[in-house]
């Protein structure tokens, strides 16, 4: 059996909090568990808002930022234990495209440059005319044509086409993974299509898993398999992103499914929604479940501990206690049943 | 010009703001960018009207000619922005704009929660607005019951006041925000996509509150936003642009039921479903110089109903429904 | 997926793409007029020659105290001579001519000013890079060494080490004025570092593989040309300044006519109260040349660098 493409043992993340800092520290992320296995490719969707730790583990997953515990292990290596030589290998699989399509290019440069660091740093070919080729053919995967694409500046295209570009910079590599951090939240509506498009096909013929962030839960239940939702730095609820849209059962999920603006006028939003105030929001708990504040169904128990992931289903896990009455699973287990090909 | 039927179905309602005939133009080196082509449009006393468009469309713009706060070297080519039946705000100069803003009309520019002074607390801020805008001195213990009403207004706890926006969460300073462009009891407020950087259900709160706002003072509100599903639940009309061009205009009901302009049904299948799993459905997105736009309809480059005579004749917005205006030569005007 | 524009091959069209051209943020109004002055100020080094004999700048190869062509009343008293064609600009009391020494002093002057903010932009550049990119401890020392030099008065020590000096050269007037010089690019170079450190595009280099050293050099430094520039043409005037500062108080070279010197020798002939205008009148305007021409200079290229500041002309 061959090692999984990405493993993720407990990843925990804090930032401050040191001696000598006046702020207390920041949870950004706590014990996440995530197992890709290395076929087939799968698109797993990290769902969450703001705070919910989602961008810090894009960036501990590409090498940004490094965790204060647990474990990444790429094809069964501990990227931390990786040699320079291991580690440019790591780069190479593990490529992104990221949220903002014009802050990723140099102004000064013509988009072709992204193209050219790539190829000139990873060594895919000394020879020209080859290079040209692997650019025109990454280009038509994406539907960009080169003559009209290369020689322009990022300013010149629009954002959906500079988007896609990122997207074509990634495949030059045949990655294995791509991490795709709110690729489309930033394009324009009518586009979006096309990109998410592109990624599925990408999974489909070129077996690129993609691990797709976003606070965007209708795009992920089109196009993911899997789905996590975190919710402050903890996962709320785990599993196939099917059941998770059609039967959420963590009270967090719940709201955030019913306050997506439908656009149906029949089906507006039921009722008013009242937040906390901020007090009880932003207070530090260091223990218990990080939702309680704004749960409706809080018990005692809920601000004691945090509740374990329970199994609600197939492929399907929920850290509430309102679940308990099923048998909960110890966490040894989790980290690898839960993705069931 | 067309006889617009109100929301409630009662003949021409008192109109609020009527937008007749507006271009506004960015001159570049290369030729004039057209970034507002010809836009007329009503907002009648009360209702909420979505501007609803992708970026580039022009509907920021829009707001911005109506506020006559648009950076040079933009500029108002031509048309009309007649305020209550009485003043045009595309002819006003500074001192006569200075009376109309804030006390007729308000805005909530794009992210304006970015903007809020963050060495000044709440209630500094918003007395600033008010002081600035109101003819007469106000005492300072009628502006602080005025600030309070404000907050309570905007659903925000009492103690906000004294806060400084780094102490308040997104949808708080928003909220702020909208406290402030009330402040004056204006006639309309152009609220320039209020919640587009809030999470999903911080964007709920704020947009109920909105509504909440909008009924109990009987404010006209225009919305501009990118996102179909916000309209939906927001919106009594929805006004559609595409390129600077005003494509489609009707009731909320009309536009997201019965869509007719080929761009405004393109917008609403775009909407990725919650609902239940279907195939994407991709289109291109073809681009075109915005300084020089084509011959005839501004659309004709990705229609799916493209026809001869759209790349001749640009098709004018006409009533081919009751109520219901769309800019499209698949349909004639209503006889 | 082509896009749609109207004929670009219309009169109207060919014509707006021509005037485009001229309308590159290059083509500055201020960086050019600056430019030109600097030109034409440089050029003395190679054109002057053809008009005036160098060596008429030195002591003794002219007669003394002639007054400038355009002098119809002198005072025959102060020894003054009668006006010269020779001498267009007139002699000084000790017979160099003073066309001759602007001639020879003002590209002295400015090879003072390019060598010192030509090794004060190097040092700026490479610590500025070191100190915005790395950040820690690196960034703090070489941030509080440039913030200490910044705060020593360095008008002071210089003149403490010119006058220790026995004699100066142009070129080592130059690069002991580059010691002040570099920390004021070092920190403006290290403050845009720092801004452009946090862009996307920088991540997406680091992902592609980029070494640090390519980051720095390739990525940053070209978005950084027109604040370089214009820090560079701000040192050269700081430098010059300097310069002129030691030089008027009597450190500079005494056998080459320096701008500088040709004041202080005018300061010390009391020629202010004689009346020799002559004398320190030409020294002095043409620094106000130089300066002009580098100020415009700077201001030019800080509007290219910060696009906000530029105003977009109409058609």
């Amino acid at each position: 059996m061959t090692a999984p493409l990405l493993e993720i043992r407990n990843a925990t993340k804090i930032y401050g909090g040191g001696l000598l800092e006046r702020t207390p520290p920041v949870v950004a992320l706590q014990d996440l568990n995530l197992t890709l296995p290395a076929s087939p490719a799968q698109i797993v969707t990290i769902a969450g808002e703001s705070g919910s730790g989602k961008s810090t583990l894009a960036s501990l997953v590409l090498g940004f930022a490094e965790l204060s515990s647990g474990q990444i292990l790429f094809k069964g290596t501990d990227v931390t234990r990786m040699t320079a030589a291991q580690k440019k290998v790591y780069r190479r699989h593990v490529q992104a495209v990221f949220q903002d399509p014009y802050a990723v290019y140099n102004p000064y440069y013509r988009v072709r440059h992204v193209f050219d660091l790539v190829i000139r740093n990873f060594g895919l070919t000394h020879d020209q005319a080859e290079a040209d080729a692997m650019i025109e053919q990454a280009l038509s995967v994406v539907g960009l044509q080169s003559q009209e694409i290369l020689d322009k500046y990022p300013h010149q295209l629009s954002g959906g086409q500079r988007q896609r570009m990122m997207i074509a910079r990634a495949y030059l590599l045949k990655p294995n993974l791509i991490v795709a951090d709110e690729p489309v939240s930033m394009v324009d509506a009518s586009l979006r299509a096309l990109i998410l498009d592109i990624m599925q096909r990408l999974r489909d013929a070129s077996g690129i898993s993609f691990l797709y962030i976003t606070h965007d839960l209708s795009t992920a239940y089109q196009i993911s398999d899997e789905m996590i939702v975190l919710y402050q730095g903890r996962v709320a609820e785990r599993g196939s992103t099917v059941k998770i849209i059609q039967e959420p059962n963590h009270p967090y999920v719940q709201q955030l499914i019913a306050s997506i603006p439908v656009p149906d006028p029949d089906e507006r939003w039921a009722s008013e929604v009242v937040l906390p105030s901020d007090e009880a929001l932003r207070a530090q708990i260091q223990s218990g479940c990080r939702y309680a504040p704004r749960c409706p169904f809080k018990m005692d128990r809920c601000t004691a501990a945090q509740p374990p992931l329970i199994r609600v289903g197939d492929n399907h896990q929920v850290a509430c206690y309102l679940y308990d009455e099923q048998a909960s699973i110890p966490r040894a287990v989790e980290a690898t049943s839960s993705w069931q090909p | 010009m067309t006889m617009e039927h109100s929301p409630n179905g009662a003949k021409k309602t008192q109109v609020v703001l009527a937008v007749r005939d507006l271009s506004v133009h960015y001159p570049t080196p290369d030729g004039d960018v057209i970034a507002v082509n010809h836009v007329s449009f009503d907002i009648y006393k009360g209702e909420l009207l979505g501007l609803i468009g992708e970026s580039g469309c022009g509907k920021t713009t829009t707001a911005l000619a109506i506020l006559r706060l648009l950076q040079p070297p933009g500029e108002i080519a031509g048309g009309a922005l007649v305020l209550n039946g009485t003043t045009d705000l595309a002819h006003l100069h500074a001192t006569q704009l200075r009376q109309v803003r804030w006390r007729d009309v308000a805005l909530i520019p794009q992210g304006a929660m970015n903007s809020l002074n963050p060495v000044m607390r709440v209630r500094d801020q918003i007395s600033d607005s008010i002081r600035a805008h109101e003819s007469r001195r106000i005492s300072n213990s009628e502006m602080r019951e005025r600030v309070s009403k404000l907050l309570r207004l905007v659903g925000l706890p009492e103690r906000v006041e004294q806060l400084y926006p780094h102490e308040l969460s997104g949808g708080m300073k928003q909220r702020v925000c909208i406290a402030m462009a009330i402040a004056l009891n204006p006639s309309l407020v152009v609220a320039d996509e209020p919640t587009s950087a809030l999470d999903v259900i911080v964007q709920r709160v704020v947009a109920q509150n909105l509504l909440d706002i909008k009924n109990r003072l009987g404010v006209s509100i225009l919305l501009i936003g990118h996102d179909m599903g916000l309209m939906a639940q927001l919106a009594d009309r929805i006004a559609v642009m595409y390129a600077g061009n005003l494509v489609e205009i009707a009731p909320a009901r009309a536009v997201l039921k019965e869509p007719l302009h080929p761009y405004t049904q393109l917008l609403i299948e775009a909407v990725p479903s919650i609902k239940e799993r279907k195939p994407l459905q991709v289109t291109e997105g073809l681009t075109h110089d915005l300084r020089y736009p084509p011959p005839g309809c501004i659309f004709q480059a990705r229609c799916p109903f493209v026809m001869d005579k759209c790349r001749r004749v640009r098709p004018p917005l006409q009533v081919v429904k009751p109520n219901h205006q769309v800019a499209c030569h698949l349909y004639n005007a209503m006889e | 997926m082509a896009a749609i524009t109207a004929d670009p091959t219309t009169p109207a069209a060919k014509a707006r793409r021509h005037s485009a051209r001229w309308n590159s943020p290059w083509l500055n109004a201020k960086l050019l007029l600056g430019l030109g002055i600097l030109l034409l100020i440089a050029s003395t080094e190679f054109i002057g020659p053809f008009f005036v004999a160098p060596k008429l700048a030195i002591i003794g190869s002219s007669p003394t105290n002639v007054v400038p062509v355009w002098v119809t009343n002198y005072d025959k008293r102060q020894g003054f001579k009668p006006p010269n064609p020779e001498y267009p600009l007139g002699t000084e009391s000790k017979g160099r001519d003073m066309l001759a020494v602007i001639l020879v002093g003002t590209p002295r002057t400015l090879r003072v000013g390019l060598i010192g903010a030509g090794i004060g932009i190097l040092v700026g550049i490479a610590l500025g890079f070191l100190a915005g990119f790395n950040g820690g401890w690196i960034d703090s020392s070489i941030s509080t060494l440039a913030d200490v030099m910044l705060t020593i008065p360095g008008l002071a020590v210089l003149v403490v080490i010119a006058s220790y000096a026995t004699e100066l050269e142009i070129v080592n007037m130059g690069a002991i004025m580059a010691l002040f010089a570099w920390p004021l690019p070092t920190r403006v170079v290290r403050a845009q570092v720092l801004s452009m450190r946090e862009r996307g595009f920088i991540q997406m280099a680091q992902l592609s593989g980029t070494s640090n050293f390519d980051i720095m050099f390739r990525e940053i430094m070209p978005n950084l040309l027109p604040y370089l520039a214009a820090s560079f043409t701000e040192s050269v005037a700081l430098v010059i300044l300097a310069t002129i500062g030691v030089e008027t108080l009597g450190l500079g070279p005494t056998r080459i006519p320096t701008l500088g010197m040709t004041i202080n020798n005018a300061l010390q002939s009391t020629a202010i109260y004689r009346g020799m205008y002559w004398w320190w009148g030409p020294p002095i305007v043409m620094l106000i040349f130089i300066f002009v021409g580098l100020f415009l200079m700077t201001v030019g290229l800080d509007e290219i660098a910060n696009p906000r500041l530029r105003q977009v002309r109409r058609q």
